[in-house]
Formats: C-alpha cells, sequence, structure tokens
C-alpha cells in the first residue's frame, strides 16, 4: 500500500498532499424502554485525498479504493482552480510508522451477547425503579484502521478502538417527564462500561426525584462546578476560542485572542493536549501527520498558546501543535481539541462552598455549546447551596458566561481533578469527536442561571 | 441489492435492502474568500433481514462483499426483536417532483460568483465583517428492494447556500447568517444578502434588558431553533409508545392557540425534505399533526406503528442506523399580521432571532432555555438595539398555549422547516 500511495503522490504537481484510507468495524445496540430496538453491525471502507495549491484547497472523498486516482487528480485540479497566492504550510519531517491500537479488555472480543445481558442487567434495574416511565440506552464500539500518506514522504496506519455507553431513566407523572442521564466512553476498555449497576440505580432513583424538585429562578448565582461539568465548561468557554482555526483569519480576533493576555486569575491553567496517555482524545499523529503534544493553552492566568493546524500554525508563526483531525475520510482534517482540562488547585470541596449563602452546585452535563465569545452548558444534576450547605435538590440548570468575564469569575479551584471520556465534540458538521475533558470542582462567582 | 437479496434468501426468511449513492460539490469560503472546492462520492447499503422470526441488520459503505454483509445481518438476527412487520413491497407509487437536471449543470465558477457576490454585498454593507459560507450541489439516488419483489427508486437534487459573518467589535462578537436550500439551483444571492443585511442593521448597537417576563417575538429562525424540537419529540410516536411524550394521551384534544397548525409535508415539489416514499419503502405523504390547536396524530414508522397497534405513516426514517419515525418537512401555517406589526404591538419586549442551547434543557418536558445569541429588544413599538449576555427560559406548551399572533412571514430554514414568525403573551428573562 505504502508504495501505491506514494507513486499516486508523486505523479501529482501540488504544494502538499495528503491521501487518508480508512477501514472501520462497529456494533450498535439501542434500547427503548423493555425493548432491544436494534442490534446491527456495520462495516465501512473509504478514503480521501486533500491537496494544497497555491494556498487553495481541493479535497475529494470516495468509498471505492479503486476512486484513488482519479480523486487524486480531481483534488488537485479543485486545489489548483481556489489558488492565487503562496501557500503557507507548516514543514513536516517524514514520519514512517504504525501505531497498533491499544486495549485493555477489546470490546470486539467480547460477544455480542454478554454486551446484551450486560446492558438488559442496567435496564431492568433502571426499569425496576418505581416510578420510571421508560429508559433509553445507547452502546457502540468502533475498531478503526486509518493509513496516511503525504508529499512530506510520511507514512503512518493508527488503529484505534472506541467506545462509549449512554443511560437515560424517564420519569413521568401527570404530564410532567424528567430525564437523567450517564455517559461514559473509553480508548478501548469495555470494562469501563462494566459494573456500572450502582450508577444505573442512582440515576433512576435521581430521575423519580425531580419530578418533585423544584426550578430555580433564572439570575445571577455564585456557581460550583463539579470536575465533570467544569470539564464541559472549560471545553465550550475557552477550548473552541483556541482553535486557531477561529483566529488565523481575523485581524480583530488576533487582538483578542493575543499572546500574554489576561484571561483569569493566578491558579487557572487550562491545557489540551493528545500527548496525555489513556484518554479518549489520546493519539500519537493527528490527521495531517504532526505528532501529538501537550499545550499549556492558560497558564497562570496567561494566554499561553493555542491549537494549531500546520496551515494556522504556518499563517501565524507559531508551531503545529498536533491538532488537526478530521472525524473520518469524508471530512478534511480541521483543528480540534483532544483531552482538555483545568490543572487542579488546592481548595477543599468543603472550603470551596463553606462560604456560599445562597449558591448553585451542578453537577455532570446534558450539554454545552459556544459561539466563541457566549457560550452555554447544562448541567445533569442540580442543587441550591444555603449557608455553606449542599441544600435542596432543584432541576437542572443551564448556565452561561462569556469567555471575557467567566473565566476571571472563577475564584477557587479544586485539588480534585477527575476526567470525564463521556462526551463528543462536534464542529462544523463533523460530530461526535471523541475527546475528553475534565477539571477538579470550580466556583465561579456571578453566573448567568437560566429559568423563570 | 439483487445479489444481497439472493445471499439473504438462502437462509432468511424475508430480506430488505436500501441503498443511498451520493454526489456533493460543496464550495467553502472563509474569510471572504474562497478556500476549498470538495468533491464528495459515497455508496452505502443497509441490509435487513428477518431469521427465525426475528430482526437483524447490518450496513456497509466501500468494498464489503455482499456475503459479509448478509453474514453480519444474520448474526444480529439473534438478538433482533419479534418481526412484527411485513417488509413493503412498493413498486409503483405518486411521484414528487424532487429532481432537477440544471442542478448537475452548474458549474463551480458560477457557485463560485454566487457565494463572492453574497460576500461582496455583505462587506459593502458592513466594513470588517468576516463571512464564511459554502455553496453546495448534489445529487443522491434512494433505492429499495425487497425479496417480496418491491423495487423502487428516486433521484434527488440538492443545491444549498449557507453564509454566516462574524463582526468583531470593541471586543463583542455578532453572528449573523442565512441559509436557504432547494432541490433547484439558487442562482439570485439577494434573499440571503437581504436577510444578512437586515440582521447586521438590527444589531448595530446593544440595547439594555433587566430580568423579567416580557412579550416575546420569535422570528422564523427563533421559531425554528427554539419552538421546534420539543414539538418533534413529542409527536414522535416511540416516544408516545413509550410513555415518555407529554401529549401521550392529549390526541383530539385541543392543547394549543386555535389559530396554530402544524403539518408534516414531504410532498411539496422541489423541497429537500420532500419525498415520494420514506426509507422503508411506505409512501410519504401529508400528516397534519397539530389542526386548530388540536393534536391530531402522531408519526410512525413500520415497527413503532406496529408496536402501537396503530399503522406507519411514512416517516421511517435512517440517518445511520435502522428506521425510526422522523419529520420530513414541518411547516407551521402562515397567519395574517405582519412582524412590522407585532413589533408595533410591543410596548417593552424581546425578539428572538438565534437562541444558542436552546436543546440542552429537558426537551421531553417542553422546555428550552437559552443564551439569546442574536435577538432584539423592542422599546414604545421599536427595536432599539441588540441584547447580549442575555437568557430566555420557557416551556413551549405554555408559549402556544395562547398566542398574540402568527406572523404573514413565513419562509423556510434549511429547506427542512417552514415558518412565520410567532409572538408570545410572555417568557421569562435573566440577564446580568
Amino acid at each position: 500500500m505504502q508504495d501505491r500511495l506514494f507513486s499516486v503522490i508523486h505523479g501529482l504537481r501540488a504544494d502538499y498532499i495528503e491521501v487518508r484510507l480508512d477501514e472501520s468495524q462497529s456494533s450498535r445496540l439501542v434500547y427503548r424502554g423493555e425493548r432491544l430496538e436494534e442490534v446491527g453491525k456495520t462495516a465501512s471502507t473509504g478514503g480521501c485525498v486533500r491537496a494544497l495549491v497555491n494556498g487553495g484547497w481541493g479535497f475529494a472523498s470516495f468509498n471505492s479504493v479503486d476512486r484513488l486516482v482519479e480523486s487524486a487528480a480531481m483534488a488537485v485540479e479543485q486545489a489548483t482552480h481556489v489558488g492565487k497566492v503562496q501557500s503557507e504550510f507548516s514543514p513536516a519531517r517524514a514520519v514512517i510508522d504504525t501505531v497498533e491500537a491499544e486495549y485493555k479488555k477489546n470490546p470486539l472480543e467480547v460477544p455480542l451477547s454478554a454486551k446484551k445481558s450486560m446492558l438488559d442487567e442496567y435496564n431492568r434495574i433502571m426499569l425496576d425503579t418505581p416510578g420510571i416511565q421508560t429508559t433509553s440506552i445507547g452502546y457502540g464500539d468502533i475498531r478503526k484502521k486509518v493509513t496516511f500518506a503525504s508529499s512530506d514522504g510520511s507514512y503512518i496506519e493508527q488503529s484505534r478502538i472506541d467506545l462509549n455507553l449512554r443511560l437515560s431513566a424517564i420519569a413521568s407523572r401527570d404530564g410532567d417527564v424528567q430525564q437523567v442521564g450517564l455517559s461514559i466512553g473509553s480508548k478501548g476498555d469495555f470494562s469501563a462500561v462494566e459494573g456500572l449497576q450502582g450508577r444505573a440505580r442512582g440515576i433512576a432513583q435521581r430521575a423519580v426525584a425531580l419530578l418533585s424538585a423544584p426550578e430555580v429562578k433564572g439570575g445571577t448565582y455564585t456557581v460550583v462546578l463539579d470536575p465533570v461539568l467544569a470539564g464541559v465548561f472549560v471545553h465550550e468557554a475557552f477550548g473552541h476560542l483556541s482553535e486557531a482555526d477561529h483566529i488565523y483569519e481575523n485581524p480583530q480576533m488576533r487582538d483578542i485572542m493575543v499572546l500574554g493576555r489576561s484571561f483569569g486569575g493566578q491558579h487557572l491553567n487550562i491545557v489540551d493536549g493528545a500527548a496525555v496517555p489513556g484518554l479518549r482524545g489520546s493519539y500519537r499523529y493527528d490527521d495531517e501527520g504532526t505528532p501529538a503534544s501537550k499545550t499549556y493553552l492558560i497558564k497562570e492566568g496567561v494566554l499561553n498558546s493555542r491549537l494549531h493546524s500546520r496551515e494556522t500554525a504556518a499563517k501565524m508563526g507559531e508551531k503545529p501543535t498536533g491538532n488537526a483531525r478530521a472525524i473520518n475520510y469524508t471530512y478534511p482534517p480541521i483543528v480540534r481539541m483532544t483531552n482538555t482540562y483545568i490543572e487542579p488547585g488546592s481548595t477543599t470541596f468543603s472550603e470551596m462552598i463553606s462560604g456560599i449563602r445562597e449558591g448553585v452546585y451542578a453537577r455532570d452535563w446534558y450539554g454545552g455549546t459556544t459561539s466563541l465569545e457566549m457560550f452555554t452548558f447544562s448541567a445533569g444534576e442540580a442543587y441550591m447551596i444555603r449557608d455553606g450547605k449542599i441544600a435542596e435538590m432543584i432541576r437542572p440548570v443551564v448556565l452561561s458566561g462569556n469567555v471575557f468575564t467567566t473565566l476571571h469569575n472563577i475564584d477557587a479551584i479544586g485539588n480534585d481533578l477527575d476526567m470525564n471520556q463521556g462526551g463528543g465534540c462536534g464542529k462544523a458538521g463533523q460530530s461526535p469527536l471523541p475527546v475528553s475533558n475534565g477539571s477538579p470542582h470550580i466556583r465561579i462567582q456571578n453566573c448567568l442561571v437560566g429559568g423563570k | 441489492m439483487e445479489e444481497i437479496l439472493d445471499i439473504a434468501r438462502r437462509s432468511a426468511e424475508s430480506a430488505e435492502v436500501f441503498r443511498v449513492t451520493s454526489i456533493r460539490t460543496p464550495v467553502h469560503f472563509e474569510a471572504n474568500r474562497l478556500k476549498q472546492i470538495q468533491t464528495k462520492e459515497s455508496v452505502s447499503v443497509a441490509l435487513r433481514l428477518v431469521k427465525n422470526g426475528k430482526m437483524g441488520f447490518a450496513q456497509a459503505s466501500g468494498n464489503i462483499p455482499p456475503a459479509d454483509l448478509v453474514s453480519m445481518a444474520l448474526e444480529t438476527s439473534q438478538f433482533g426483536y419479534q418481526a412484527n412487520f411485513a417488509f413493503p413491497s412498493l413498486r409503483s407509487f405518486e411521484q414528487v417532483d424532487v429532481f432537477d437536471p440544471q442542478v448537475e449543470h452548474i458549474g463551480i465558477d458560477s457557485m463560485i460568483s454566487l457565494g463572492q457576490a453574497v460576500i461582496d454585498a455583505v462587506c459593502a454593507n458592513t466594513a470588517g465583517i468576516l463571512c464564511e459560507g459554502s455553496i453546495s450541489r448534489g445529487t443522491a439516488t434512494f433505492e429499495i428492494a425487497s425479496t417480496g419483489g418491491g423495487h423502487a427508486s428516486c433521484k434527488r437534487t440538492n443545491f444549498s447556500v449557507s453564509m454566516d459573518g462574524m463582526l468583531v467589535r470593541d471586543g463583542d462578537i455578532l453572528y449573523v447568517g442565512d441559509i436557504r436550500s432547494s432541490c433547484r439551483p439558487i442562482m439570485d444571492p439577494s434573499p440571503v444578502t437581504g436577510e444578512i443585511i437586515r440582521q447586521l442593521d438590527l444589531a448595530q448597537r446593544n440595547a439594555p434588558i433587566k430580568s423579567g417576563t416580557m412579550p416575546v417575538i420569535f422570528t422564523p429562525f427563533g421559531v425554528a431553533g427554539s419552538l421546534l424540537a420539543p414539538l418533534i419529540s413529542a409527536f414522535n410516536g416511540k416516544t408516545v409508545l413509550d410513555g415518555a411524550s407529554p401529549i401521550k394521551d392529549k390526541k383530539d384534544m385541543v392543547i394549543f392557540d386555535s389559530r396554530l397548525f402544524l403539518t408534516d409535508d414531504p410532498t411539496i415539489p422541489y423541497q429537500p425534505g420532500s419525498t415520494p416514499f420514506d426509507d422503508e419503502g411506505m409512501p410519504a405523504r401529508r400528516n397534519a399533526l397539530i389542526d386548530h390547536g388540536k393534536v391530531v396524530q402522531f408519526y410512525y414508522d413500520l415497527h413503532t406503528a406496529a408496536l402501537a397497534g396503530s399503522s406507519s405513516t411514512g416517516n421511517g426514517s435512517r440517518s445511520g442506523g435502522m428506521p425510526s419515525p422522523s419529520v420530513h418537512a414541518l411547516v407551521i401555517e402562515g397567519g395574517k399580521v405582519s412582524q412590522a406589526d407585532m413589533i408595533k404591538d410591543l410596548k417593552e419586549g424581546v425578539i428572538i432571532e438565534q437562541l444558542m442551547g436552546a436543546e440542552q434543557g429537558n426537551i421531553l418536558n417542553g422546555d428550552f432555555s437559552g443564551n439569546v445569541l442574536l435577538g432584539y429588544k423592542v422599546d414604545n413599538g421599536e427595536i432599539t438595539g441588540r441584547v447580549k449576555d442575555t437568557m430566555v427560559s420557557g416551556n413551549v406548551y405554555q408559549l402556544l398555549k395562547e398566542v398574540l399572533a402568527i406572523g404573514s412571514d413565513s419562509r423556510w430554514i434549511a429547506g427542512f422547516v417552514n415558518t412565520p414568525s410567532i409572538y408570545c403573551p410572555s417568557i421569562a428573562v435573566s440577564a446580568k
């Protein structure tokens, strides 16, 4: 394959060409209440060619490798049609490497019948909880091999195994419907989704309890986030703004995101890196063949660095960080996060809540999104904090912030860093990309909470 | 397809193959300039089969041998649900116009000029704005065949224009944008340009807003982005069957304003959501969901309908797995009041254009809560500026129970929703 790909690449004239070939096998189980609604298997092969000519890009994707030569020629032709200026693209040294899939307990070797009986048990526990109306469960695993070759002379084969599980318990009474979910993901370890009986019971009981929980009154509160929700917060509030493709061709954004600008207190350190091992966003090379790294986005409250592809790095005169990722062969790589987290500080949880007269303790996540400046993120579980103590449970809350003020309003960072592997990230139609994010508990002053 | 069915027939009682072949060519613009041209070809095949009375499922794209696909589906059938319906044998059906050969003849250069024309007009209106977007054309062929002898196919073209503008001023970021799509070429840049410029004009300055409850106008974008997701979930036959829909026992009851009509209509010519048959070979049809404020019916695929003792409404849809109920193209019937008259009527209130995070609330219950990404403040019948750092929260059932007016300004949003503005008496606003 290596010779074949290089011969295609060398036969064409472009400033840069890359070929990616994907091969994947996946399986999926979906429950709705009592019913196992779907047991399905998918196999897929496909590939793409991306070419850069005079600053313009061409991209062609296909399912059948027979189309490789023609697609490569088309990508170059398209790039030539677009290109009008000098290409700017960080050089890379040639890498020849093979990365085998890492796994502890390989989900592909777990028979469907075993997956089913495990999920049956979780489902039974939730359905047997008094007050539960129905449930929904989605489990999926995928093994994927990506072969990459580029005009740099790189040839890299990387395989990975990813799995995820989402459990939802839905309670209903008098036309009121409440739900609580649990998401777990792992890079190649099926045991991450085993032994969740207690947590399945917990979410079912919480869904029922929500039926009698009050809603928060909308407004600004002192908010304490648990490590899971704080991880979603850092992803939405700052991670996306660190992606250089939002910045590199926008002079005003470059002014705003100038390195050295203060975004938070001295205690704030935010990291992203695929080189942090063993997490869902970990890999050895990105989809442009750049080795993974670990990047301090914010160091001691100050903007320190950002996430780059080879194009954004070249145009900003900075170094590629190995963050160019494509969800599959039908898309070109774009700048993405990997494993993003707030580094731990020293505040204990009880110190964090002790001074709060009235506040909100928000746990777990339901979703999050950003417009770069303003962002929202929603909790899966929430409580009022009254006189320094966790008080009554309330309906889950949607929180909102503004990147230029909210990070400054973080006034306490806990000592209990935890990574959440259950999420996926969406950007430019490419979703869900495996990422992880995390944080210790954090406290935010003056945070906007939606409510009636 | 026949080869797969032949192999499946040897070991299964019945089988059905669904194949989608597509080619799409998007032209991307970034930072006001042409950036990338793409060509995406794809073929995917999905197989459902019944073995020992149980349903198996597998799908493939690329070079996967038919025998492998069949054996994957046979393996899953051991765990599949009891087959409770027969695969339709669709052969003849009423045509819906969704193919325009003109689309395939639009040259790349015409697409580039169209995108550049939108960008040039927007930049001429507002200095310093950066546009990002794409012009895309594509053709997809849907084919379905079953061992019962059914065979049907449909070819659909698509053309879409989407453009977003980002304006950074004094550390303040404003987003504006529009998206239009059709089965026919869209060669006139002016509707998209006009919409973007309208948003820019209204958002020129920021207006203060205080927490409280106040009347609200949802523009067509606001309706599509804030109010529809809970309704789509509640009318889904599967949500109803599971008892998780708040309207599960409200059929034939008037629970919305009597001026409200909601229809799922896949029969409108040249709309991207239109189709002659659904993804399991059932004829697609126009289904009223809300009529004069009354809950008329829920929407079903074959499997859910069989479980519910109902019949398919032609809403079987595939998005990466087995079919499940989904809407084709929702239409909220337009009213008589212009948006300008709604604004004139409003003493103090808010207009919602884009709500960020609206779908992160408890959609099942009809709740939504989001940050006003693009919205305006109205004082004494006039728009006074953009509202920022503001959240609104509401419940769709409470909001649509009694509305103040339904607009005469219906438009398509991305080709899948047609809606007017809706003017509601009260929404909770939280501001800093």
